[in-house]
């Protein structure tokens, strides 16, 4: 089944790179963005209690920012490769499927702990003290939340047309998962209905497992969390593989 | 004789309602180039894709070097090349990037070196995918199926949208290709192409076969009449040919006299003919019916319709 896999992961991370919208911009914006809205909201300055609180965690919105860049890019390359053929000339090759989709998949990953390293970065530089974060454990949580958002994503791009409409389909489906994960404000406060749709939604789940970790109550006391994420992994994999389309 | 490296049988396929491959029986063999002809969404991609394995058919059997192309899928890529109709690859992938990702797909690979001096890629080998031309990336895409060294080579619409010198270089490169004693089965809806390339050919048109052949002997079976048209200077030229009886039909306009009649020897009657009536000729041509002819005979329309 790995046969081709690293080269294969390879050369898809060399080809990203060589695209500079999509590769630089997605990489500087978070951090740049972070840095500005932080300043602007005092971010840093909460430890010592002189600023006003800011109503949401910052570095939580921007690891979930970087993680929905992971699966927008996702779904825009899946639907650029299927609309081009090259998805079905690599199907065409002894390549499994399986090996092409996670070499895709690989490639995120990887740019996102890249992503989430200049964050932090960039953190420590412009507010010291608010970033002490277990980094390990954070990127773990963080690379769980993103596999299992990438997973729905693959299934949107069995939805999405054509590569035209990728990005504002999967704008659509994702930016409203925003705004109930908890973030902005508690679950709770939502009608009960919408609290259903909020707890079936990966975003939910990733944003209390990270908010649980950068706030160091440690992964014991996150399982529900990480149940939810592989649960939403689970069924995602499996619809993807019912409906997934190659061209 | 050998068995048929191709052999395909009754087969179907359906998308919904819409009946794409109706009851197709192939055989194909060792060594020749065979061109699957007809116009666009006549059925030729869905028959080429069913017998590379990468589609289901609904009815019949497909038998490939001895294997079956579902079943034998893994097997038979080691054993086959294939050329998709209008798959890309990457924009920016380089040259030498795919052709090092495809060789390590497989356990046995030609020299890639020599194959890419062979397609004239050599120059090209750090240029990214979105930089070639046409001609280059279909060069490309025939390095890439043959990177393996596969008995048998599946071709897509090889040529379309290419300008006639790429197309041309083209031609050679499958030719050298049956030469070195490789199949190839071949679609494309030029059929200028199926007559200078193909060995044989099978003309599909709505899901179903019409007609297989050689290029000649489907002429021959479907449009055998030839036609010389000449000049002379008297007027009275087609008055002493038309009582010949290889001569079917003169029609003369001016000094322009127009023959119409059937067979090989045909040609050669009318040319020993002017002699013995030592007619003074000013021009002379003959006309031989193409593919395309026996084409829009067989189909009723013509391959662009």
């Amino acid at each position: 089944m790995l046969n081709g896999f690293w080269k294969l992961t390879w050369v898809e991370a060399k080809v990203f790179m060589r695209e500079p919208m999509g590769f630089v911009i997605p990489l500087a914006m978070p951090v740049i963005l972070f840095v500005l809205l932080g300043r602007s909201l005092s971010f840093g300055e909460l430890e010592s209690g002189s600023a006003v609180e800011v109503p949401f965690n910052l570095p939580i919105l921007f690891a979930l920012i970087i993680a929905l860049q992971a699966v927008v890019s996702l779904v825009v390359i899946i639907s650029i490769y299927r609309e081009g053929g090259i998805l079905k000339r690599l199907r065409a090759t002894p390549l499994s499927p399986v090996t092409i989709l996670s070499a895709h998949v690989f490639v995120k990953l990887a740019f996102t702990v890249v992503s989430l390293g200049l964050l932090v970065l960039a953190g420590r530089q412009f507010f010291p003290g608010a970033m002490d974060v277990q980094l390990p454990s954070f990127t773990a949580a963080l690379l769980l939340s993103t596999l299992s958002i990438l997973s729905l994503g693959f299934v949107i791009a069995s939805l999405v047309p054509t590569s035209r409409f990728a990005r504002p389909i999967v704008a659509a489906f994702l930016y409203p998962m925003v705004a109930l994960s908890g973030l902005f404000f508690p679950i709770e406060q939502l009608p009960s209905p919408l609290q259903i749709v909020a707890w079936a939604l990966p975003t939910t789940h990733a944003v209390a497992l990270m908010q649980g970790i950068w706030d160091g109550s440690g992964w014991g006391a996150q399982w529900g969390s990480v149940v939810g994420l592989i649960l939403v992994f689970g069924v995602c994999v499996g619809i993807s593989t019912k409906v997934f389309r190659w061209e | 004789m050998p068995p048929p490296v191709i052999s395909v049988s009754h087969l179907g396929k359906s998308y919904g309602s819409t009946v794409a491959v109706d009851d197709v029986c192939l055989e194909i063999h060792k060594g020749e180039i065979f061109g699957l002809i007809g116009p666009n969404g006549a059925g030729k991609t869905t028959t080429m894709e069913c017998v590379e394995g990468l589609r289901k058919a609904d009815r019949g059997t497909i038998s490939v070097l001895g294997l079956d192309p579902r079943r034998d899928l893994a097997a038979l890529q080691h054993r086959i090349g294939v050329q998709h109709q209008e798959a890309q690859l990457q924009k920016r992938i380089k040259v030498w990037e795919a052709i090092d990702l495809w060789s390590s797909l497989y356990p046995r690979v030609v020299d890639t070196e020599v194959l890419l001096a062979r397609l004239g890629l050599e120059e090209k080998r750090n240029a990214k995918f979105m930089t070639l031309s046409g001609g280059q990336k279909q060069r490309l895409f025939i390095a890439l199926a043959m990177i393996h060294d596969p008995e048998v080579l599946f071709l897509d619409e090889l040529t379309t949208g290419l300008d006639p010198q790429a197309r041309h270089a083209i031609w050679g490169l499958v030719k050298g290709i049956r030469e070195r004693g490789k199949t190839v089965f071949l679609t494309t809806h030029l059929m200028e192409e199926a007559e200078r390339l193909c060995d044989r050919v099978a003309i599909i048109d709505h899901g179903r076969l019409v007609e297989v052949g050689t290029p000649a002997e489907l002429v021959e079976r479907h449009c055998p009449e030839r036609r010389v048209v000449f000049t002379s200077e008297g007027t009275d030229a087609a008055e002493r040919l038309a009582g010949v009886p290889a001569v079917r039909s003169v029609v003369s306009e001016g000094c322009t006299h127009t023959l119409r009649g059937e067979g090989d020897d045909f040609v050669t009657h009318v040319i020993n003919l002017i002699a013995r009536e030592g007619i003074q000729v000013k021009g002379f041509r003959t006309e031989v019916p193409t593919l395309e002819d026996v084409f829009l005979k067989l189909t009723g329309h013509g391959v662009r319709d």
